[in-house]
């Protein structure tokens, strides 16, 4: 116990350079959320540079897709700061794009794949103006930036959950923003999209914007991200992962829940 | 169908596809937000609103009555949203508790009041009165031009245009923040939608044309034509803006074939009276449903409506 609370500390002194904040994608302070009684979050501290590939990372329950939620004023917090880019929410909103879950939507919705994608343009497009070629044109790419081009007209309930997770990214990315949420983008979906996605999400990375994504499988948080936050209703360890997804940082973090075989098979730094 | 159409027919008919419209228009999103019962819920709270507006006013006239029915629909609706947040129940259990509760009350009150008057609105509020909505100024098509015979047009008739042409128009303005809050919330949220108000607005607007359809046509038809007309048209297609062209087709078919059939049918089969037109229209949207689910295009499942 007086581990973590070091751990916090360390990054709470941190994130008190002011002028890390303003480099920050996204900086939380003090997030604390709760459902009921029992907090889901406890006083979280979290810093996302720019221009990283971020996961949140922690078990299950841990407060990974709350703490995004939360960030995103989906769900309310009890206390605590949030900034994009050195804004708040409101200011930064046109630059955020966000991923949901997939199982978080009724996929039987009368609505089309290309209609789905539209949506990302919504915010710009206002209640009343048409859609014109230039959107059309943006959705299309997007779309096709996923491998999806030929689906355009598709009923969202025919396609395969990969696929519906490949359309959810393609809205996000219409969205032209600097920042890309996602939550679990690699759950439940078959190893072509995986690949697909990650190419994805590292072409916007090489471009200079940011993504932070809830992640749950950790045999591919090497591969795939330069920086982990690591979460059990309180922040465990954050960093470069690099220097920070340590077997220390990660015991801690998933308490008994990882064997001592789990946790050399990840590779992580410093084993 | 000569004057005697245009005095006794148009204008019950009229009324009967614009209430089934006005309540059509909504329910295309109550049933994707599986919250199609609150057509259920604001007619069942109706009762309560109309014998407090008697019991403050002392008259069975319109306006009051409109007026009191509006109020504990709106009161209902607030109500069923509060719980539903602060209780964290889905929806459906909470439009059961509250109709139930005020549906309860108003009958209380009922028995408190001069009953052997406000029974009589209590009638009115289920059935409906289309079959007296004539139009006895007409004088043949020509009256459809003429501002004297106008000017002696039912009054629910204006009154439902009004309400019909405003869910219209409220369709049409907030399509796509209905569309996104409707198919994916959390989107909505993060890209700045006031969801929660999208939901409520809803609701509110579900209970204005619930109120204005009631008065006209009777509770049986607006609970029939949030649920019916919507829920058949989602069988035959997978487009949103397909589907609520649709649903107008299948509720303007059901009030005119329902009238229709109320008033010759039977006569047709050999009785010597007609039946409730407010009944029929009902029955006809629920037959519509039946062969669309029966026959309708294949499609993966149906969503249910509450």
């Amino acid at each position: 116990m007086p581990e973590r609370l070091r751990l916090a500390a360390d990054d709470g002194a941190m994130l008190s350079d002011h002028a890390d904040v303003a480099r920050a994608a996204l900086s939380v302070r003090g997030m604390t959320v709760s459902y009921g009684e029992k907090p889901a979050l406890f006083s979280v501290d979290a810093t996302f540079p720019v221009g990283a590939m971020s996961a949140i990372i922690g078990p299950n329950g841990a407060g990974k897709s709350t703490f995004l939620k939360a960030a995103l004023g989906l769900v309310p917090m009890v206390s605590g700061e949030v900034q994009f880019f050195g804004q708040s929410l409101a200011q930064a909103r046109a630059r955020i794009a966000y991923v949901p879950q997939r199982a978080s939507v009724d996929w039987d919705f009368p609505t089309t794949v290309i209609d789905v994608v539209l949506m990302g343009r919504y915010r710009s497009l206002g209640l009343l103006r048409r859609i014109g070629r230039a959107e059309m044109a943006l959705a299309q790419e997007a779309l096709a930036r996923v491998g999806m081009e030929g689906f355009a007209n598709r009923q969202i309930g025919q396609l395969s959950g990969g696929q519906q997770q490949r359309v959810f990214l393609a809205r996000a990315l219409a969205q032209q923003a600097d920042l890309y949420l996602l939550d679990e983008p690699f759950a439940g979906v078959d190893a072509a999209t995986e690949r697909a996605i990650i190419a994805v999400l590292k072409d916007l990375n090489a471009a200079g914007k940011s993504v932070i994504a809830v992640h749950h499988d950790l045999s591919t948080v090497v591969d795939y991200f330069d920086h982990v936050f690591m979460v059990n209703v309180r922040a465990m360890a954050q960093g470069p992962v690099a220097s920070a997804f340590t077997t220390t940082a990660l015991s801690q973090t998933y308490g008994g829940r990882l064997g001592a075989g789990q946790l050399d098979q990840l590779h992580p730094a410093g084993s | 169908m000569g004057a005697e159409f245009v005095q006794f027919s148009l204008t019950p008919m009229l009324i009967g596809v614009l209430a089934a419209i006005a309540c059509a228009l909504p329910g295309n999103f109550l049933i994707l937000r599986r919250q199609a019962l609150i057509g259920d819920a604001i007619s069942h709270v109706v009762l309560p609103g109309i014998v407090v507006a008697f019991l403050v006013t002392g008259t069975v006239a319109t306006m009051p009555m409109l007026i009191g029915a509006g109020g504990a629909a709106l009161v209902a609706v607030v109500l069923i949203e509060a719980i539903r947040r602060l209780g964290r129940i889905e929806p459906g259990a909470a439009m059961g508790v509250v109709f139930t509760a005020l549906f309860a009350g108003g009958v209380l009150l009922l028995e408190q009041s001069d009953t052997s008057r406000v029974h009589l609105d209590v009638d009115h509020a289920l059935m409906g009165n289309l079959e007296t909505l004539i139009w006895l100024r007409a004088s043949g098509w020509a009256s459809v031009i003429d501002p004297v015979a106008l000017a002696h047009l039912p009054p629910e008739l204006p009154r439902i245009a009004i309400v019909a042409a405003l869910m219209a128009a409220l369709t049409v303005i907030f399509w796509r923040p209905l569309k996104l809050a409707t198919f994916d919330e959390g989107f909505a949220r993060a890209i700045g939608l006031p969801v929660s108000a999208i939901g409520l607005a809803l609701v509110i607007a579900a209970a204005v044309a619930a109120v204005a359809a009631f008065d006209a046509v009777g509770s049986i038809i607006v609970i029939a034509m949030f649920i019916c007309p919507p829920a058949t048209a989602r069988l035959m297609t997978d487009r949103l803006a397909t589907q609520v062209w649709l649903s107008l087709a299948v509720a303007a078919v059901s009030a005119i074939l329902g009238y229709v059939l109320a008033g010759y049918g039977p006569i047709w089969l050999g009785f010597d009276s007609s039946v409730s037109a407010a009944g029929m229209i009902a029955t006809i949207s629920g037959v519509m449903l039946a062969i669309a689910c029966l026959w309708g295009r294949a499609r993966g499942r149906v969503t249910p409506v509450a």
